[in-house]
Order: structure tokens, then C-alpha cells, then sequence
């Protein structure tokens, strides 16, 4: 397959800003294939504009983004189609079309990239993502204003993962879940990384997901990332705002939850499916 | 398994030792299927050993085609590496009946069933618009009694969005609807040699009828429609809710205001949309037909009497009430999605048109009856 180390985004020099206001300068950030990377920040700190511009959603001032090693800036439509095959993206509100049915809006990246596919296959594609995505078997038919918070991210990520992409974002996939629905996606998350070999480019608050799930995390503040690693690496890191998030009472809380589910983990000791 | 890598997914289709084998190669991943879900759709026969030794890469589409094969037509799975493996089980644990589409209904039913739906929205609407017809008096009454609630800041914000923004185009079409109708008049009214009448019916059917009336259709196109957006989006957004439950009535903050900036607004407007309409039909008659200015607002003060000008400021600001209470009150009723929003609005605009066309034949027959002629 694939090298060991390849980078699938490769952020260079990035800078953003909105008038007056400069929301990122010259900020670098590059995920390897297969991780799954959270990047946290303050609020306000540009983690959703830095992903608007890693998609081409938002023209950065300045810098130079990559994704699967081809530039991001400057290209056609028709050239940016092929990249935008190749991924999913979980938007913070779903950003389902309200106006067709989860199982249509499964189908619709679907239909746009590949036309030939039969309305059969269509149907049972749409079926089987719905079932895998953690959705009731009944929610095909309705419509997005019926479903709600969760399912409606669930419908999200089932329509993000139709292409069956290699890379995936998600934007805060965990906010407005309550803790069952919440351990349940971020272990959805696990389970398709593991099958499918997928990169994810995770923006969370939640502090549990990046203890569980998270292979690295990009911290973003004053208008950089400041420092990629694992959380580990990062507490050993003397930077004040690190420490706040980490060590806080809620960062110490999911710390613990962690050590012991690692525990009850060795404690099992079943072998790892990693390749 | 390298050596099919990055290649497009194929199956060949053999007879071994009295067995059909499907032997899939190349990636099943969705960008290099090409027609092969369409050939598998084509294979006859049943009890297929499925070999999946050839296979490079596999996504769950790839996963998927290989399980309904096996599942639909009885094969047996083997050569799979352990990957390719999970993958299929990972498929398998998801294949469960799921409803992808809304059940059809019977057609007759469909008919009966939309019929029947729509008389029950026709009277909800009816009974809902009257109700808050009743709400808005009653807050009016509130606002009366405790005058500092009225929300002034707010009405004369809406004062500037309904009335003077209105003036330009509500002008030109006044403008043009005065020259129209100075240019029919004229060329019937030539054959029996009464042209100077045209001035008779300019002055009249644009005070009477049609100054107010089309300033309506306008008022209601521009504003009511604006109205039940703007609500709707702020049902939607939880605005409206939020407001109440820090005490704010919507119902004086929202609906008021844009009511009584409505109906203050249409006799201003309907009155100048009149003006204006005058002096286009003035300016085709002066240039067509050789009557001076001077002439045509003369005869304009003795053939026009002063109870046309009472019957458009009567009518003007029952219209704004109407164009506005619609709007507002379907955009009140907004709750699901932006797709609600567009429809509500559309209804509004159509309702407040239909109410003010069908008020507007009952104040003609009114205002004969009680010798307005």
C-alpha cells in the first residue's frame, strides 16, 4: 500500500484574515496518512476557517495548502473534482439538505461522481450506510427537520462517507451528543479508520474524544499551531494555555476515564487489528 | 495480491470442476468499478464460488457488491485476505432490511388524501389567521394601556423599509399605469370624438382603484413577503422563542410594529402612487393628445369628486393590514425547516393579494350602495 509516512495535508505558511481582524499567520500543520489528528483551540482561534481554507471553502491570503501532495490554490474546478472525490466532510450543524431524505442525501455525492451507478445499487448503498453509521433502519425516509441532533450528525457522516473517502473531516462531530451518543461516534470513528484506513482531521472541544481516539493533536493559538503531538508529548510541553486545557479539571477528569479503560484494555488483551 | 494494484475491478466467469467460480480481480474500490455492478446485475445462474484471491484494494461499495452476490445467489466466499475479511463482515453486520423510501400511497387514496389535507390547512389557516387577528388586538390593548411599551424605534424602522424604500419603484409603476391607461382610454374614446374624457376616467380609476390597488400588489410582494421571512428565519433560529422567554412579547416587539408601520404606510403610498399616476396620464395628454396642463388639472378638480380621494384612504390602510397581518402570520407559523420559510412566504404574498382583490370588490359594491359613485 501506501509509504509509511505520507502526508495527506500539507499546510504551509497559512495566513487568514477577515479585514482587520488576522485569524491565522503563517501557520504550518501537516497530517500523515492513516492518523487521526484533533486540533483543538480556544474559541475564536480559526480551527473551523483553517479547515474551510484546507477545503477550498476559504482563499487564505497567503500560503500554500496541499491535500494528497496536489496544491490546493489556484486550480480549475474540474481538477479540484478529482480531490474532492477522495473526501468526506462532516460540516459543525450536519449541513444536510433539508430538502431531501437522509437516504438522498446519502446518495447525492454519489449520483454527482459517478452517474452510472443503478438507482438499485443507489438504494442499497444509502441502506447499508445508514445501518453502519449507527442510524434506526427507518430513518431513510425522513427528512433531516425529523431527525434529531445526533442522528441528524449521524446522517452527516453517512452521507461524509458515501464516496467512501480516504480522509475525512469532521467539524466538533461530538458537540450537542450526550455522553452515550458521543463515546458511541467516537468509537463509529475508530472502527472506520480501522476498516477503511481512513485519515481523519478532527476540530473537538471534546476532551474524552481526543483522549480516546485522537493519534495526535494540533494545538492552535496565537494565530499558529503552536505544537502537534500526542497528548503525552504535549503536557510535557511548558506552555501555559496547553496546561490550562489539559490539566483543567475537565482534561484531568478524561484522563483517568482514560487510564482505566487502557486498563480494563490490557486487561483483555485481545490483538490489534492495526496494519 | 500486489500485482492487481491500482487496477480496474473485473471478474471472469468460469466453469471449474462442476462449479460456476466468479474470480474477481483488480480493485473493488467505487472509482474502478466501471460496469462491473452492471455485469453482475446481468449473471444468470446460481451457487457461484466467489474468489477473492485476485483482489487488490477494497472499499465497503466493492464489500458490498461481492456480499449481495453471495448473499442473493447462494456463493461461498473464499480467498479473502483478513482485511478483506472484516470488511465483508463489517458489510454483512450492516445488510439489514432498511427503508430508503417514503411507502407510495394508493393513488385514489393520494387524491383523497391531498383533498381532504388541504380543506383541513384551509380551515386551520382561516380559523389560525383569525386568531391571530384577535392576539394582535389584544396586544394592541395592552400597548394602549401601558403606552411604553409601544415600540416607536422599531415602527419608524419599519416606516423607512416599508414606505420610503418603496417609493422608487412603486413611483415608476404609478407612472406607467397612469400612461397605459391615458393611452387605452384615448383610442376608444376617439371613435365617439370624446377624448377629453380620458382625463375623466385617468383621474378616477387612479384614485378610486387603481392607485391603492396596485400599490398593494407592491406592498405586498415587497414587504409582506419580507415579513414572513424574516420571521420564519427567526422562528427557525430559535429567535422567536428566545425572546419570549426573556419577556419580550413577539407580538409587540415583531408583529406591532410591522403592522402599524403597514398600514400608516399604504394611504401615504397609495396616495402618491395615485399622484403619480395622474401626472403620467397628464404628460400622454398633453403630448398626444394637445391637452395643456393647465386644462387637464382644471377639469381633473371638476370631474373627480372628493369621495373617490376618501374611498382610497379608507381602502389603503385596511389593505396594509391585511398584506402585513398575512405576512406576519405566516412566518409566524414557520417550524421546520428553510424549505417551510420559501413556502410560507409564497403563501403570504398569494394570500394578502387574494384578501385585498376580494376587500376590494366588496368596498366597491359598499361605497356604490351608499352613493360613493
Amino acid at each position: 500500500m501506501s509509504g509509511e509516512d505520507e502526508i495527506v495535508i500539507e499546510v504551509h505558511g497559512l495566513s487568514n484574515s477577515f479585514g482587520e481582524a488576522v485569524i491565522h499567520d503563517g501557520l504550518d500543520l501537516e497530517v500523515k496518512r492513516g492518523e487521526i489528528l484533533g486540533v483543538v483551540g480556544g474559541s475564536g482561534t480559526g480551527k473551523s476557517v483553517m479547515m474551510r481554507s484546507i477545503i477550498g471553502l476559504q482563499r487564505p491570503d497567503a500560503g500554500e495548502v496541499r491535500v494528497f501532495g496536489e496544491p490546493m490554490l489556484d486550480r480549475d474546478e474540474s481538477e479540484l473534482q478529482g480531490i474532492r472525490k477522495r473526501w468526506g466532510i462532516l460540516f459543525q450543524g450536519a449541513a444536510l439538505f433539508s430538502t431531501l431524505t437522509v437516504a438522498e442525501n446519502v446518495q447525492v455525492p454519489l449520483r454527482e461522481f459517478y452517474p452510472r451507478l443503478s438507482e438499485k445499487l443507489l438504494d442499497e448503498i444509502a441502506a447499508y450506510k445508514i445501518v453502519m453509521v449507527g442510524l434506526s433502519p427507518d430513518a431513510g425516509p425522513k427528512f433531516p427537520a425529523e431527525l434529531s441532533g445526533g442522528m441528524r450528525k449521524r446522517a452527516g457522516i453517512a452521507r461524509a462517507l458515501a464516496l467512501d473517502p480516504e480522509l475525512l473531516f469532521l467539524d466538533e462531530p461530538t458537540a450537542g451528543l450526550d455522553p452515550i451518543g458521543a463515546a458511541a461516534f467516537d468509537q463509529l470513528i475508530v472502527d472506520l479508520r480501522e476498516r477503511l484506513g481512513l485519515t481523519v482531521f478532527l476540530i473537538t472541544h471534546d476532551l474524552d474524544t481526543l483522549y480516546t481516539i485522537c493519534d495526535r493533536v494540533a494545538v492552535l493559538a496565537d494565530k499558529k499551531v503552536i505544537a502537534v503531538g500526542t497528548i503525552p508529548e504535549l503536557l510535557a510541553l511548558d506552555h501555559e494555555w496547553i496546561q490550562e486545557y489539559f490539566r483543567g479539571p475537565r482534561g484531568r477528569a478524561a484522563e483517568e476515564a482514560m487510564e482505566a479503560e487502557a486498563e480494563a484494555r490490557t486487561a483483555e488483551a485481545n490483538g490489534g487489528t492495526e496494519r | 495480491m500486489n500485482a492487481a494494484m491500482s487496477s480496474v475491478a473485473r471478474f471472469t466467469d468460469t466453469q471449474e470442476e462442476g462449479r460456476r467460480v466468479l474470480r474477481f480481480q483488480g480493485d473493488l474500490t467505487l472509482p474502478r468499478l466501471g460496469v462491473l455492478p452492471n455485469r453482475l446485475d446481468r449473471l444468470k445462474g446460481r451457487d457461484f464460488l466467489i474468489d477473492l484471491s485476485g483482489v487488490g484494494r477494497m472499499d465497503t461499495i466493492g464489500a458490498w457488491l461481492v456480499h449481495r452476490t453471495a448473499r442473493e445467489r447462494g456463493g461461498e466466499i473464499v480467498g479473502a485476505d483478513p482485511s478483506l475479511t472484516t470488511l465483508l463482515q463489517q458489510v454483512e453486520k450492516a445488510d439489514q432490511p432498511v427503508k430508503v423510501r417514503p411507502d407510495p400511497p394508493a393513488p385514489f387514496q393520494r387524491v383523497l388524501d391531498q383533498l381532504g389535507s388541504a380543506t383541513v390547512e384551509a380551515g386551520r389557516t382561516f380559523v389560525g389567521l383569525l386568531g391571530f387577528f384577535g392576539a394582535m388586538l389584544i396586544s394592541i390593548g395592552f400597548v394602549f394601556r401601558h403606552p411604553r411599551r409601544f415600540r416607536i424605534n422599531a415602527v419608524v424602522q419599519r416606516f423607512e423599509v416599508v414606505g420610503v424604500h418603496a417609493f422608487g419603484i412603486i413611483g415608476l409603476m404609478s407612472f406607467l399605469v397612469g400612461i397605459v391607461i391615458a393611452q387605452q382610454g384615448a383610442v376608444q374614446l376617439r371613435q365617439f370624438g370624446a377624448e377629453v374624457f380620458t382625463v375623466n376616467l385617468i383621474g378616477r380609476s387612479s384614485i378610486k382603484e387603481l392607485g391603492v390597488l396596485m400599490t398593494a400588489i407592491m406592498v405586498a410582494g415587497r414587504s409582506g413577503s419580507s415579513f414572513a421571512a424574516q420571521l420564519g428565519s427567526m422562528k427557525l433560529a430559535e429567535e422567536v422563542d428566545a425572546m419570549r422567554t426573556i419577556g419580550v412579547s413577539p407580538m409587540e416587539a415583531l408583529v406591532l410594529p410591522r403592522i402599524f408601520a403597514t398600514v400608516l404606510m399604504m394611504p401615504l403610498l397609495g396616495f402618491y402612487a395615485a399622484i403619480v399616476a395622474i401626472i403620467g396620464g397628464g404628460i400622454f395628454c398633453w403630448i398626444s393628445l394637445d391637452i395643456p396642463p393647465v386644462t387637464f388639472v382644471q377639469r381633473m378638480r371638476e370631474v373627480v369628486p372628493r369621495t373617490d380621494l376618501w374611498q382610497l384612504l379608507i381602502k389603503a390602510p385596511v389593505f396594509g393590514l391585511i398584506i402585513s397581518l398575512a405576512g406576519c402570520f405566516q412566518g409566524m407559523q414557520v417550524k421546520s425547516d428553510a424549505e417551510e420559510v420559501g413556502l410560507r412566504t409564497t403563501t403570504a404574498v398569494v394570500q394578502a393579494i387574494f384578501l385585498v382583490i376580494v376587500l376590494d370588490a366588496f368596498f366597491a359594491v359598499f361605497f356604490t350602495e351608499i352613493g360613493w359613485l
